[in-house]
């Protein structure tokens, strides 16, 4: 049986990378006897794949990986299973069985919502303005280097969305740590397709430095049928059903 | 107490691997602080990768956290970037679990493995805020305590350390902290007080209560200068490792270190008697844990962690009673599904060994490592590492045949009486290996490794000169040309320069603060990482100082003179090691005392402590140490290498 699982990963542990989340599912699923599916081989692997990395330092609200499981197990026992072997920080909210041809994550997903919180001196009014100049531009060309060539790319139409928020005033998010006083936040959604847009490059185009912006993934979005729905929704089990039934095709689920 | 976690997270944006920063390991606890509760800062002065998995300061960390009156976090040496950005922030050195300031702990303790990391023990007492000198601190201050291999030569860091713990630290830590506890609830008096009352805790050595005096670049006498101060200080060692089965929540770190994987410590102390190994000699006598408390740790720890690989840690581990059916049973435990991979450290060099080696490893059969130490048996019977060129061809060729592809082999360079012709042997063994190797499988590779010899403390070689780095580096060509041409054998070796500063930390006396305080002013920290070493600042250091690198390290010393380390007991009666030097000279080897009579070293009638040995049998396999063939295994060994007659040898 295949499962979509989906996570958060919140405070401290922000600050370990991608591969040492992975490290710590794969620990986390021999403590619970999760009937992991292993590749053959030399080098046997769990069967896990996730969606795009999370970079190292940024929080998120919605992440994701598939797992491959060899005997069936109760689904809905897992979130609660899992979390309590995780570290604190990691939460896993919410899993369903998908399909075994269902698309994968890395392949489906065509945009993420991000929130960037401005802890460095810039004031909201400046970057107000900023948002506003990238969202007026007709193109934004940003150069990065890739195996010694510089690359210029226009990554204007990457941003599928962007604004600025005063976190003390608005309501909508919040801070990205408890601990900080309000700052102004950018709301973003950003491509991840063909030409992806990072959101520290796009810090980088609002002339904010990285190492003084906070992230945080919210949203993580595929399409079907034309709609914009999450890979796995968090509001209640009915719509997370219908959102697994979406995204099987309108196969009835196992289990 | 507070905690500096905004500021601290303030600058992880800016540094390589901020994981290393940040706690939250599985197994780690944050503890309640107060007033009658002594707060200890266990501090391992390398990076998190490397400081995380050590099992001491694991065992005492957990220790120190049962008892309701004592509380314990953990610190590690902040990489070069983070240091520099704490720096500028103004940012003093945290602990990993609440991110509070080093200074508000009650004792700073440092786990001291490797001596090159002392001018980092130096940076972090300085990043914590305390004055890098013992005589400049005040009772406000933390006390700062070190503990591991290196002190049983504690005179280097003298300048620096409040307290150095001798031996094992299981007993004394909760003695020592009852002592401190005293000194804090009575409102924290001047530190002379609590020291003086710390030197009086077993296994407890505090420097600035000792006149040492100097007669040229020798060390002329340690004296303490009160009446209840002991003239030298014994090493503490736990009687039964049974008693204390920790840790038993090893810390699972959320990013990659050094050995991730679940330790079980299966004994402790060799008495292999290998004549260079400062381990063996001091952490005497064998102490084996039961082997169903082996099996539980195992199983539990492997449940616990979620780990897919144990190690099971020792000096040699394949020495243990019973050590094949430890290892089946572990693999073939149903609760471990098939999916556990064993690991055993340090493994003898014979062709039983590697029989449980391919036990355990049935997949992944990449490299296999053994360690002859010396090329010529006359070199290997100096330092009696006792194995005939047959146990190593046997095992090689056995490894080589079940489908391992790579054979790593360990030798020390420098080694006292080492003639070209003992160079040279390193060479005829590795390309003999290669050829073994070829018979099984095209792509064999033997890889050469070769360090520089450092003679250290507590050990039969603590007389002897330590071989120049010019002249190091000449053997390690011949080597490179011997084996350049010789196909499948690698050669590598270490900086030799890195071995003259290693022999400097480990060889001194007290006037070599002095240099590893000027090493650490000029920035040089994190000396043992190859990018960041640099001899220039010892010597100059040495220089500046009007101190001689051939005084301290080359020298050979006489039998007359005062050790800088003398008034340190190990347990080995003087006599024993000088002995034992004058055997090393003589070509003559020394049994195993675990399975042939006791040759009364000190270290168990010293303390009126034995063995602990399921077995008084030695397992199966290979000469053993005695020369005899042991292949069958099961049979009670008689030395047939006598010992040379005492005293005959020069």
């Amino acid at each position: 049986m295949r499962l979509r699982v989906r996570f958060s990963k919140l405070g401290k542990v922000r600050w370990i990378s991608h591969r040492d989340v992975a490290r710590c599912l794969e620990r986390a699923f021999r403590r619970v006897d999760l009937p992991v599916a292993y590749s053959g081989g030399f080098s046997p692997r769990p069967k896990v794949s996730f969606g795009l990395a999370l970079p190292t330092g940024a929080e998120s609200a919605a992440e994701f990986f598939d797992v491959q499981l060899v005997t069936e197990i109760d689904v809905n026992a897992l979130p609660a299973r899992l979390s309590a072997a995780l570290p604190v920080g990691i939460d896993v909210q919410a899993a369903i069985q998908i399909d075994d041809r269902a698309g994968s994550l890395q392949e489906e997903v065509v945009a993420c919502r991000w929130e960037l919180s401005v802890r460095s001196d810039t004031s909201f009014e400046t970057v107000c303005a900023r948002v506003n100049e990238a969202l007026s531009a007709a193109e934004l060309v940003v150069s990065r280097e890739r195996k010694g060539v510089v690359v210029n790319d226009d990554i204007r139409p990457a941003i599928l969305s962007l604004e600025a928020l005063n976190a003390v005033g608005g309501s909508k998010g919040s801070p990205a740590s408890a601990e900080k006083p309000p700052v102004t936040l950018v709301a973003a959604e950003l491509a991840t397709t063909t030409r992806g847009l990072r959101p520290a490059e796009l810090a980088s185009a609002l002339g904010l430095d990285p190492a003084y912006v906070g992230l945080r993934r919210t949203h993580q979005w595929i399409e079907r049928d034309g709609a914009r729905i999450e890979p796995l929704a968090l509001a209640g089990p009915l719509s997370a059903g219908l959102a697994a039934e979406r995204l099987n095709g309108g196969q009835k689920r196992a289990g | 107490m507070s905690t500096l976690w905004p500021r601290v997270e303030a600058l992880l944006a800016t540094v390589q691997k901020p994981a290393r920063y940040v706690g939250c390991e599985d197994g780690a606890v944050v503890p309640e602080h107060g007033p009658g509760i002594v707060s200890w800062l266990l501090l391992y002065p390398d990076t998190y990768e490397v400081g995380l998995p050590n099992q001491g300061l694991q065992i005492l960390y957990e220790l120190l956290n049962e008892q309701p009156d004592t509380a314990a976090e953990r610190s590690y040496a902040p990489w070069i970037d983070m240091d520099k950005a704490m720096r500028t922030a103004g940012v003093p050195l945290f602990s990993v679990e609440s991110h509070k300031p080093a200074s508000e702990f009650d004792v700073l303790a440092f786990n001291l493995s490797a001596e090159l990391v002392y001018t980092n023990v130096v940076n972090c007492i300085d990043l914590a805020g305390v004055p890098i000198h013992a005589d400049k601190r005040e009772p406000q201050h933390p006390l700062v305590i070190a503990g591991g291999h290196c002190t049983f030569n504690p005179e280097p860091l003298a300048d620096f350390v409040d307290a150095f713990v001798i031996g094992d630290g299981e007993e004394v830590v909760t003695e020592i902290a009852d002592v401190v506890r005293c000194w804090k609830t009575s409102g924290r008096g001047p530190r002379e007080e609590v020291l003086r009352a710390l030197a009086r805790v077993p296994g407890v050595y505090v420097p600035s209560l000792y006149e040492v005096t100097y007669d040229g670049p020798r060390v002329a006498s340690v004296t303490p200068k009160f009446p209840d101060v002991p003239a030298r200080v014994d090493k503490r060692t736990i009687a039964d490792l049974g008693a204390w089965p920790y840790p038993r929540h090893q810390l699972v770190p959320l990013t990659e270190v050094v050995h991730d994987r679940l330790n079980v410590e299966i004994f402790r102390g060799c008495t292999r008697g290998c004549r260079f190994c400062q381990a063996g000699m001091i952490t005497r006598p064998v102490r084996e844990r039961p082997a169903d408390q082996v099996r539980t740790m195992v199983s539990e720890g492997l449940k616990r962690t979620g780990y897919d690989e144990v190690s099971l840690t020792s000096l040699s581990s394949a020495d243990y009673s019973g050590i094949a059916e430890v290892v089946t049973g572990i693999i073939d435990d149903p609760a471990c599904s098939g999916q556990v991979s064993v690991s055993l450290p340090s493994l003898r060099v014979d062709a039983f060994t590697v029989g449980i080696a391919s036990e355990i490893q049935k997949v992944r059969r990449t490299g296999l490592t053994f360690a002859p130490e010396a090329g010529t048996w006359r070199l290997r019977t100096v330092i009696n590492k006792l194995i005939t060129e047959d146990d190593l061809y046997s095992a090689v060729d056995s490894a080589f045949s079940q489908g391992w592809r790579r054979v790593k082999l360990y030798f020390l360079i420098g080694l006292p009486s080492e003639t070209d012709e003992d160079v040279l042997g390193i060479a005829t063994l590795a390309g003999r290996c290669a050829e073994l190797g070829r018979q099984h499988t095209k792509s064999a590779t033997v890889v050469a490794s070769v360090g520089g010899f450092v003679p250290k403390p507590q050990t039969p070689f603590q007389w002897f000169g330590q071989v120049g780095s010019a002249e190091l580096n000449r053997r390690i060509y011949l080597l490179r040309d011997a084996t350049k041409k010789m196909k499948g054998v690698n050669l590598k070796w270490h900086d030799s320069r890195a071995t003259t500063a290693e022999g400097m930390a480990s060889r001194g006396d007290r006037r070599m603060g002095a240099v590893i305080e000027d090493v650490w002013r000029s920035g040089g920290i994190f000396q043992e990482w190859s990018e960041c070493f640099d001899i220039d600042r010892w010597n100059a250091a040495l220089e500046r100082h009007g101190l001689a690198a051939e005084e301290f390290v080359h020298r050979h010393r006489t039998r007359d003179e005062v050790l800088p380390w003398a008034h340190i007991g190990a347990g080995l009666h003087e006599d024993f090691l000088w002995q034992d030097w004058q055997d090393a000279l003589a070509e003559a080897g020394l049994p195993d005392c675990r399975w042939t009579p006791c040759y009364d070293c000190g270290a168990c009638t010293e303390f009126g402590i034995e063995h602990v040995v399921a077995s008084p049998i030695p397992p199966a396999g290979g000469s053993q140490g005695t020369g005899q063939d042991l292949a069958v295994g099961g049979v009670v060994p008689t030395p047939v290498r006598m010992l040379a007659t005492r005293g005959a040898a020069s």
